[in-house]
């Protein structure tokens, strides 16, 4: 893995799963028939016994792994964010949230890229579902190193955990030894004129757009935010105070995710003007990736301008 | 309309759709190419002869519904939408790009001729059911057909609709089971077997019919037995299919359920079909 090399983050991810795998003999993964395109197939490969393909039946698997846990394994659940979180909501919430269940959740496809399968398949609402239940704690790594570091945490942490991965591949901006704590946001550029958080596979362009700005003459702070939740509340108020305007970017709808969250940490604790970017209440639709995160302005040039006009607002209010 | 139980003459309305099948998902670049290519006769016999639909008038109040559960084989659907006349062929090929009207699961709201929504799967049945009592409740006389993939039946709601369309002996439902023994990821059988198949439908209380899903007079005279039996009660066909059939190389493969031939697998595959 180099830096700026573009690895699909799902690969990424399952390539984890066969390493945790060598070094964790109750770890168990298991599948709802999509095996090849979470890439969890790859464990089922390397450890064919300790791979459960369940077929198509979400609620299911969600139960079965329920009642591993009870035995010490650690069971992975793998299958497409939209009917990982909906689908199997309800499983989640009653077998797996409330009971604190030691099961690690995968929910691939997160967000818009889904090889153009479009509205049935895009998670749009996967955060908001899960950030609403209690004892769940939320991963949303940026780039491929850090979905593998997040899966190797997800295993240390007893008790439930939502792993957001993307479909696409997205470029690797974090060094090898990279770490992730819970609840830490991660500043990847400081500035004055505009706070941007972001998190998942939004945070490398938002990288680029920072460093953009900057050339523009507008400074602009960058939180990256690994975890959804526990959300990292000192940082997000200390830019809300520092700075005076935030902008969020998502691959998620503005509602309940990112977005949301820092809105109530804002709204609560440290008033101040924020943009949330994502997708704005709507289902999504078929077609070529960017083609269609550039109609969110989710992408860099979205970002720049979006934050460029936040930034000289909060200048002209000053 | 002469035409219309014509067997020769639906064959070659399904070879028009399986050729059409390979050149949409080849433009598209995108597409469910092996699902799509296993219901084209099931399509065939439906549209062109089984059901009472008017592409002049989609939303027709009488005419009877079909819902696709397997929403992911569009790219058969709408090519058959298109010969039936419900849109231009050559919306074919916007086929899964953006702004398009024929999206990558079927939208009822964008494409003319779909009953309902679909894409995630074991959703249909149930749809299908509320439209059957629906229609009881309001006296009116169309059938409702739902076709269902196998792999699809893993889901546990696909039991929960077909317990109650059996305990509630619904009438004029007819579920198709695309059994062409393939799922994304693997074999059915090896995935999670349906098995005994038929006999688990009986039980819920539905009359069972089986079909040879290639073979259009087969599909039409059971279709006929199903339209006559589902005055009682609910019936199902468990049409028996072949995934990616009439092109050798996607045949029984779940490697091609989610995939479109590049130029030289589309080369191929037309040398395949033009030669029948
Ligand atoms: C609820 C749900 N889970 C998973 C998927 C992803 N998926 C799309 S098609 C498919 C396999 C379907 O197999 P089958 O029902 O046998 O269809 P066919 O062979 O006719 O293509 C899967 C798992 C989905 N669309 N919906
Ligand atoms: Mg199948």
């Amino acid at each position: 893995m180099e830096l700026g090399e573009e690895i699909a983050q799902r690969t990424a991810f399952g390539q984890a799963l066969v390493e945790l795998g060598a070094e964790k003999p109750n770890m168990l993964v298991l599948d709802a028939d999509v095996g090849p395109s979470t890439q969890t197939h790859l464990f089922g490969r390397a450890y064919p016994d300790r791979f459960i393909e369940v077929g198509i039946a979400e609620q299911n698997m969600v139960g079965i792994a329920a009642g591993l846990s009870t035995l010490g394994f650690v069971p992975w659940i793998s299958t497409f964010a939209v009917f990982m979180t909906k689908r199997a909501g309800d499983q989640i919430r009653n077998s797996i949230a409330h009971p604190k269940a030691n099961v690690k959740i995968n929910g691939a496809y997160g967000g818009l890229p889904t090889g153009r399968a479009g509205a049935t398949h895009s998670a749009i609402e996967d955060l908001a579902v899960m950030r609403a239940m209690p004892n769940m704690i939320i991963m949303d790594p940026a780039d491929p190193r850090e979905a593998a570091v997040c899966a190797r945490l997800a295993m240390e942490i007893e008790g439930p955990v939502y792993l957001r991965t993307v479909r696409c591949p997205v470029p690797v901006i974090f060094p090898e030894h990279h770490k992730v704590e819970i609840g830490k946001a991660v500043k990847l550029h400081e500035g004055k004129d505009v706070a941007i958080i972001s998190s998942g596979m939004m945070t490398p362009r938002a990288l680029k757009a920072a460093e953009i700005l900057e050339g523009q003459g507008v400074s602009a702070r960058l939180l990256h935010m690994p975890t959804i939740k526990p959300i990292d509340i000192e940082a997000i108020c200390d830019a809300a105070e520092s700075i005076g305007a935030i902008v969020t970017v998502e691959n998620h709808s503005i509602i309940g995710g990112l977005g949301g969250a820092v809105c109530e940490v804002v709204a609560e604790y440290a008033p101040c003007r924020v943009k949330r970017l994502g997708f704005p209440d709507v289902f999504l639709e078929s077609g070529d990736d960017e083609v269609l995160f550039s109609r969110y302005s989710l992408d860099i040039a979205g970002i720049v301008s979006v934050a460029k006009a936040l930034a000289e607002g909060g200048k002209k209010n000053k | 309309m002469a035409h219309e139980h014509d067997v020769g003459f639906l064959e070659s309305v399904a070879h028009q759709i399986r050729t059409l099948i390979i050149d949409t998902a080849h433009t598209a670049g995108a597409g469910h190419t092996g699902g799509s290519l296993s219901e084209v006769e099931i399509l065939t016999a439906l549209y062109f002869s089984f059901l009472n639909v008017d592409p002049e008038c989609p939303d027709w109040n009488e005419r009877d519904r079909f819902i696709l559960s397997k929403g992911h084989a569009s790219l058969g659907y709408y090519v058959t939408l298109a010969l039936k006349g419900y849109f231009p062929t050559d919306n074919l090929k916007t086929f899964d790009r953006e702004d398009s009207t024929l999206q990558a699961h079927p939208d009822m709201h964008k494409c003319k001729g779909v009953d309902y929504s679909t894409g995630s799967l074991g959703q249909g049945l149930s749809i299908g059911v509320g439209i059957a009592l629906g229609g009881l409740k309001k006296n009116q006389q169309f059938k409702t057909v739902v076709l269902l993939g196998d792999g699809e039946c893993q889901e546990g709601q696909v039991w929960e609709a077909a317990m109650f369309a059996g305990s509630k002996h619904i009438p004029k439902l007819i579920a198709i089971v695309d059994y062409n023994k393939v799922q994304l990821s693997n074999k059915v059988d090896e995935n999670l077997s349906l098995e005994p198949f038929a006999i688990k439908w009986e039980a819920f209380g539905w009359n069972v019919l089986s079909a040879d899903g290639h073979n259009i007079a087969d599909l039409l005279s059971v279709l006929s037995r199903a339209s006559a039996l589902s005055a009682r009660g609910p019936v199902v066909i468990i049409a028996n299919t072949i995934k990616g059939k009439g092109v050798s190389f996607m045949e029984g493969k779940y490697e091609w359920h989610g995939k479109a031939p590049n130029d030289q697998e589309y080369t191929a595959a037309k040398k395949e079909l033009g030669s029948k």
